[in-house]
């Protein structure tokens, strides 16, 4: 524990905590106002949504970048590093509880709500009386409830895009631990080659997605308003592939860090911390892959 | 260590900067990051508490008396949103932060940085959450629950929704920030099994709040696109179920409400064996019993929805899980009073409301129990009977275990005794009137006195004018307490020592009082008698 460090280490002052509870606070009241506004009228809150994003954006870049300095210096030890990893570990286990939600709900949906609707359970008298022709079944015939909210829709089949998708991600789990290995024995040159793989893999499954989505909004007419499938289909996969983007964009940073010869064998946790990300981004795929797209 | 981190280090070594905005807006320090967090959350008590105030006029007679009953929605739900997610966790967060690093031996939190950015978010969400009573179509009337489709009807919930964002990212980087000043931060010497109750409690509240606050996140976001962006989660035309909502929002609400209790046990913990001069009875038991209820606290989520059209089998299910819980806070309470068994005890301010605690918070976990059965249930769901059983758990639980934590330490803080008189008058006008103001709340809701409703029948009419008179007292005793914190911090001539209390044991009681602005350089060595647990593997 405290054995390895003589003394202890205790950052200086900063205003970027502070710049950052600002933009966040810019960001959502501009996204609220926008949200509120009547047709037509969103202007202010678009205007300050946007310099809410550019100062969250800016605010990252600003904050990374005085850690990174101090990184290189040699400021931190072994200890901030323990902290560190713990922070990221903690914050990744935020986040698959943040995806649980909504796999949860999806779940619920499937077991629960919708054969309730179709009268199984103690949902007989609501089936009776309310919607005594609707079959609940998921998918095309049923996933958006009993009245057909957002009308019909075809679902996007497993074995195409999502599976090549799928492909593209577990090869780029692959990659990125080639280059981590490659990291470690101290090879540049692999690490860049297998690191630039990984974020040309990022882009292309988002490139894919986004295909995937304009396509089911064009062909298939399933949008967010195809009742409950809808919602859960898009706001899955929808939060996945911000997941992604973002992995995509630190992955990108990483290897800009790794040709700027950031890193060496042993002190590479900003590499690490992105690859656990990673990993968590494809380990969520392979869930919505299995339950949102084959069953 | 490096030379240039040593330098880092000593730059602001010798004391606070003199510069108000970079002290208390750019800080690292866990103690005035502490200190903004526990002022924060006072004003936030008095600015929640304002609405309670006005609660308790309207019902103070039966009949519309002061407000529109839209007002009055607006009040009770955003007195609930105030009091819990901007006074009472922020106090445990406060506390958390001035106390963990000292009790721990550590120089400061974990991360700093992200512990300064996780108290300045909060300011900003809550001028958001409370401009929204300002607003045209005024603040969120729909309970603090946000039930769908009732909540899905007022403009304020895109403003709502992102407030609650942001309190979350807020608690889920605190609770980030305590793990790992608890689990990598501790001096050598402190063992797991050494440290402080109160250090156990908000270990085990950090991880609830790491998961749940997320599941918060993602419910209200699919509040925010089934109103905005077309989604059909709750909407039964469409194949979703508003019971849904309740089953997410709950699987957050009931560890929630650990989260509001479990450092109170922690702070109970420190008070009792202080003011009984005797150590904690059954330390390993009071961790266990801590453990054991977070680890409940995920599976009875249920029991809030028993009315809403369960199957048997899930009510069944719930009902007993719920129960168990009767069984670890038997032992907490079975424990502290075992703790005082044979002790010499003083009643101090502190131990005064520790002591109220242990018998008031039972009270309030025996309603509890009354309430966690299936067919009782029935009767007093959405009662008076469930506000009053909360607001004990809450008020003369999670509160009265903050302002015994506050005198506790006050000393500790700011090197100056408070008034032992003043403190003793805000306890015994405190507890007087708590009682007055919330014990009627059982009859009224067992009698069948909704709640959430402006006006009510004549029958009710009595215990409710009682009630109203106890609230604006129990409102008006705070006000001491105003008083006797400003006097300690500012104006108390009485030095404190840094000991504070004679029985008081534990790495916090060896630094000077006040505690200097950074403590700790360099990683104390401790040895087993200086701390309060030292000696429990033997």
């Amino acid at each position: 524990m405290g054995q390895q460090h003589d003394a202890y280490f205790v950052p200086t002052k900063s205003y970027w905590p502070f710049v950052a509870a600002v933009v966040m606070f810019t960001t959502v009241v501009g996204a609220a106002h926008w949200l509120n506004a009547e047709p037509g009228d969103g202007g202010f809150g678009k205007t300050v949504l946007t310099v809410g994003v550019i100062g969250v954006l800016a605010m990252f870049f600003g904050w990374f970048r005085s850690v990174i300095h101090e990184s290189m210096a040699g400021s931190y030890n072994h200890q901030v590093d323990v902290s560190f990893r713990m922070g990221m570990m903690w914050f990744i286990f935020s986040e698959v509880m943040f995806f649980g939600a909504f796999f949860g709900a999806l779940f619920y949906i499937r077991m629960f709500s919708v054969p309730w609707l179709g009268g199984q359970g103690h949902g007989v008298l609501t089936h009776e009386f309310l919607w005594s022709d609707y079959a609940a079944s998921w998918g095309m015939n049923g996933g958006n409830g009993p009245q057909h909210v957002g009308g019909n829709f075809s679902t996007v089949p497993a074995w195409g895009l999502p599976l090549l998708n799928t492909l593209i991600l577990l090869s780029s789990s692959v990659t990125v631990t080639i280059a981590h290995h490659a990291l470690r024995a101290g090879h540049r040159g692999k690490i860049l080659v297998f690191l630039g793989i990984t974020v040309l893999l990022g882009a292309l499954f988002l490139n894919f997605q986004a295909h995937e989505y304009i396509e089911a909004y064009k062909e298939l007419n399933l949008t967010m308003h195809s009742g409950v499938y809808g919602s859960t289909f898009f706001m899955l996969t929808g939060f996945h592939g911000l997941h992604v983007t973002l992995g995509t964009i630190m992955l990108a940073v990483i290897w800009l860090r790794v040709l700027k010869g950031h890193f060496n064998k042993e002190h590479h946790f900003g590499f690490e911390a992105v690859a656990w990300y990673w990993h968590f981004v494809d380990v969520v795929w392979l869930g919505l892959f299995m339950f949102v797209y084959i069953l | 260590m490096s030379h240039a981190a040593t330098h880092d280090h000593h730059d602001d070594h010798h004391g606070a900067p003199k510069n108000f905005f970079q002290r208390w807006c750019m800080s690292t320090n866990h103690k005035d990051i502490g200190t903004l967090y526990l002022v924060f959350a006072l004003l936030m008590f008095f600015i929640g508490g304002s609405f309670a105030m006005l609660i308790r006029a309207e019902l103070f007679k039966p009949g519309l008396q002061l407000m529109q009953p839209y007002f009055f929605n607006q009040l009770t739900t955003m007195h609930a949103l105030v009091m819990i997610f901007g006074a009472i966790m922020p106090a445990f967060v406060g506390l958390g932060n001035w106390m963990i690093p000292l009790m721990v031996g550590a120089p400061d939190m974990a991360l700093p940085r992200m512990n300064n950015l996780s108290f300045w978010i909060l300011p900003f969400a809550f001028t958001l959450l409370l401009s929204t009573l300002f607003s045209a179509g005024g603040g969120p009337a729909g309970g603090w629950t946000m039930y769908p489709p009732l909540s899905l009807q007022s403009d304020s919930l895109a403003y709502v929704v992102f407030s609650v964002h942001l309190m979350g990212i807020s608690s889920i980087m605190g609770a980030i920030n305590i793990i790992a000043t608890i689990l990598n931060m501790r001096a050598p010497g402190m063992e797991l099994l050494k440290m402080p109750v109160f250090v156990w409690s908000w270990l085990i509240t950090a991880f609830l709040l790491i998961a749940v606050m997320p599941v918060l996140a993602g419910a209200v976001t699919m509040l925010l696109t089934d109103k905005y962006f077309g989604t059909n989660f709750f909407n039964p035309g469409g194949g979703g179920d508003p019971v849904l909502y309740q089953h997410i929002f709950w699987f957050f609400g009931h560890p929630e409400v650990y989260i509001m209790i479990l450092p109170a046990f922690g702070i109970i913990s420190e008070i009792i064996p202080t003011f009984s001069r005797k150590p904690i009875f059954g330390y390993k038991a009071m961790v266990f019993a801590i453990a054991s209820i977070a680890f409940l606290s995920f599976i009875v989520w249920a029991h809030h929805m028993f009315a809403v059209g369960l199957p048997l089998g899930a009510e069944i299910f719930f009902m007993y899980a719920t129960m168990l819980i009767a069984v670890p806070t038997g032992v907490k309470v079975f424990n502290w009073v075992s703790t005082m068994w044979g002790g010499s005890m003083t009643f101090e301010t502190p131990m005064l409301f520790a002591i109220a605690f242990v018998i008031l918070f039972t009270i309030g976990g025996f309603s509890g129990l009354m309430l966690a059965l299936v067919p009782a249930d029935f009767q007093y769901h959405d009662t008076y009977f469930v506000v009053a059983h909360f607001h004990y758990v809450l008020v003369t639980g999670a509160l009265f275990a903050i302002i015994a934590a506050t005198y506790y330490w006050l000393p500790k803080w700011s090197g100056r005794m408070y008034s032992e008189f003043w403190g003793k008058m805000h306890f015994w006008n405190s507890v007087i009137w708590v009682n007055v103001l919330f014990f009627p709340q059982h009859f009224l809701g067992l009698a069948g006195m909704p709640r959430r409703i402006p006006d009510y029948n004549v029958a009710f009419a009595n215990f409710n004018m009682v009630s109203s008179i106890g609230g604006f007292l129990f409102g008006a005793s705070q006000l001491i307490f105003l008083g006797v914190l400003v006097h300690g911090v500012f104006f108390s001539k009485k030095k404190a020592t840094d000991r504070v209390w004679e029985g008081a044991k534990g790495l916090e009681w060896t630094v000077p009082s006040p505690a200097p602005f950074h403590t700790f350089d360099v990683p104390p060595v401790i040895h087993d008698d200086e701390l309060a647990h030292g000696h429990v593997n033997d």
